[in-house]
């Protein structure tokens, strides 16, 4: 072993600074133990999902076939009938975040602490807002075809219902976050409640607000490629389809078109931000 | 007594409002600017998703009723009165319900451990090969771009149906999610300590080993749990294109109208949901309070 320079004996250094160096037994086998804990819940849920190297490696060997046949990509001879689901798709996710936005716009409020006194209107928003996060985009779309009918406009409904919940729980984040002196001063100098509110809150989180209804216009765009998969409108039909009938190239050529669209939007909508808010750091 | 304020005078009144008068005009006129492109964009983007407020209002009771209808029994006793008819399946949804918990679980585990391998290739800091990073970003970008339940259908058709293109699909949307966090964590770290550690002889994988990864972890694993949250989630709809779960059940009560199926199920999701965020949100504030405790 090489001579460790101005230590003249790592056993005594060892000895002499034991807690330091070994930590406590806590912080020595807890890691172990959660560790442990994770790989044995691991190996039961390969277990019971029915994992196995037959099964994984046909799989495999049948992506690797997959991916063969779907270069190169092709638009078959749809390519007209898929542009127009891809502006659909747009359409959905443009309204869906649109509607939800202008929608949650008073429940923010109503759920936040600093602009409802009311303990029960609160705890009935946020509950509200609880319930409807809790149930997937696809399942929403399912439901409102019930009520529509099938084509994009479910797809829209869904999209809002589902955002919804997102935005007023966002929204009210960014309320109860806001600096209450500019509140107050509306306040002291005659200002009404609703007052504070407009003058003192909305500017503050307004620029809050519309960096998270870009980033959520970006994100929809991708929830509305697949609601199709349920006959909400958009590309997502086709895709499902071409995937059921093994026509892989044209499978490779949507799922090209949704990337350049989606990296499109996500451009776009990087710019608008800048332009609107600025500079200001994003606080999810 | 007389007023302490300073009345200035007209003409300078004048020349300090005009300005302003200006700039609250041009930003006016800006806004408006913007009022207008947004409604034609939603005028044509109303067009082309066939909205129709004629439908939607005049149908809209569909919905209330839906809803209305879940709450009631095949025999149209409310499900309240017997609540044991409601939930008759509960044993079989327990279990659907735990497949799609462990679903979840493990395409968080092994995303996790790829987005871990792969973060430190698609950082500024740590990576050394410029080339390398490029792709590890693109191959990132690439698998939380498209949705899991797309890597599903594939899936399903490569290894059949069941939970195992589940895992997969949840796995490689996670490792493109997680990827991307960790690699912004690992560019916000202390560089410090990987300095000395290079300075004293470490070759990089040691210097990421002992100087950059303790300081990364307990972020790491509260971003896996936040993670798994919205992977439950998606668990539970994967049973819609067959990749195992509760979402085939549920999807075979709402398309063959099987109203109190259909919210007993619901229920159940909404259910676990909440306490998997409740548990998670515990053990994430812990590991934080931890990391600050230092």
């Amino acid at each position: 072993m090489k001579a460790s320079g101005m230590f003249t004996d790592q056993a005594e250094m060892m000895q002499r600074h034991k807690a330091l160096v070994m930590g406590s037994p806590r912080e020595k086998y807890l890691p172990f133990l959660v560790a442990g804990l994770m790989l044995a819940v691991a190996l039961f849920a390969l277990f019971r999902l029915e994992f196995s190297f037959a099964r994984l490696g046909a799989g495999i060997v049948q992506l690797g076939t997959f991916l063969g046949l779907m270069i190169p990509p092709s638009p078959g001879t749809q390519l007209y009938a898929l542009l127009k689901a891809l502006a659909e798709t747009v359409a959905i996710a443009f309204l869906g975040t649109l509607l939800a936005a202008v929608l949650s716009f008073p429940l923010g409020f109503f759920a936040a602490r600093n602009t409802m006194a009311n303990g029960i209107v609160r705890f009935m928003t946020r509950r509200f807002s609880d319930t409807i996060r809790g149930v997937d985009t696809l399942i929403w779309a399912l439901i409102w075809i019930n009520v529509v009918g099938l084509g994009p406009f479910a797809g829209v409904l869904a999209i809002m219902t589902s955002d919804i919940g997102a935005f007023s729980k966002l929204y009210s984040e960014a309320i109860e976050a806001v600096d209450r002196k500019a509140g107050e001063g509306v306040v002291s100098s005659g200002g009404s409640k609703l007052h504070a509110i407009r003058f003192g809150i909305v500017p503050q989180v307004m620029p809050v607000f519309i960096s998270q209804i870009l980033y959520y216009f970006e994100s929809n765009t991708r929830s509305a490629t697949i609601i199709g998969i349920v006959g909400a409108g958009g590309i997502g039909l086709y895709l499902a389809e071409t995937i059921r009938t093994y026509e892989w190239d044209n499978v490779a050529f949507i799922i090209l078109m949704v990337l350049v669209t989606v990296a499109v939007i996500d451009a776009i909508s990087s710019r608008l931000r800048l332009a609107i808010v600025g500079q200001r750091t994003v606080t999810s | 007594m007389a007023s302490a304020i300073p009345v200035l005078p007209e003409q300078r009144v004048a020349d300090l409002y005009a300005p302003y008068k200006q700039e609250l005009a041009a930003k006016r006129r800006i806004t408006l600017i913007g009022a207008l492109v947004l409604l034609v964009l939603t005028m044509i983007a109303g067009r082309v998703a066939e909205v129709d407020a004629d439908k939607f209002f005049s149908n809209i009771y569909r919905f209330t009723d839906y809803f209305h209808r879940l709450f009631f029994l095949d025999t149209g006793a409310s499900v309240f009165t017997d609540v044991r008819e409601w939930f008759w399946g509960l044993q079989k949804w327990t279990r659907h319900i735990l497949d799609t918990l462990l679903i979840a679980y493990l395409g968080t585990l092994f995303g996790a451990i790829g987005a871990f391998l792969i973060c430190f290739a698609a950082t500024m800091n740590l990576a050394v090969n410029p080339a390398r990073r490029f792709l590890a970003r693109r191959f990132l970008e690439f698998c939380r771009t498209v949705p899991e339940i797309v890597f599903a259908l594939i899936f399903v058709v490569a290894f059949g149906l069941g939970p195992v293109p589940g895992v997969l699909a949840i796995m490689i949307h996670t490792v493109g999610a997680l990827g991307k966090l960790f690699a912004e964590v690992v560019e916000n770290i202390d560089m410090k300590p990987v300095e000395g550690a290079i300075a004293s002889g470490a070759t990089r994988w040691q210097a990421i080993r002992y100087a950059a990864v303790p300081q990364v972890l307990p972020n790491f694993a509260s971003y896996a749990l936040l993670r798994f949250e919205i992977n439950v989630r998606g668990a539970s709809v994967m049973g819609f294109v067959g990749a195992g779960g509760i979402g085939q059940e549920l999807i075979e009560a709402i398309r063959k109208f099987y109203y109190s199926d259909v919210s007993a199920i619901l229920l159940l999701i909404i259910a676990t949901v909440m306490i998997i965020d409740l548990v998670t949100e515990r053990i994430r504030h812990s590991l934080i309070s931890q990391e600050h405790g230092r």
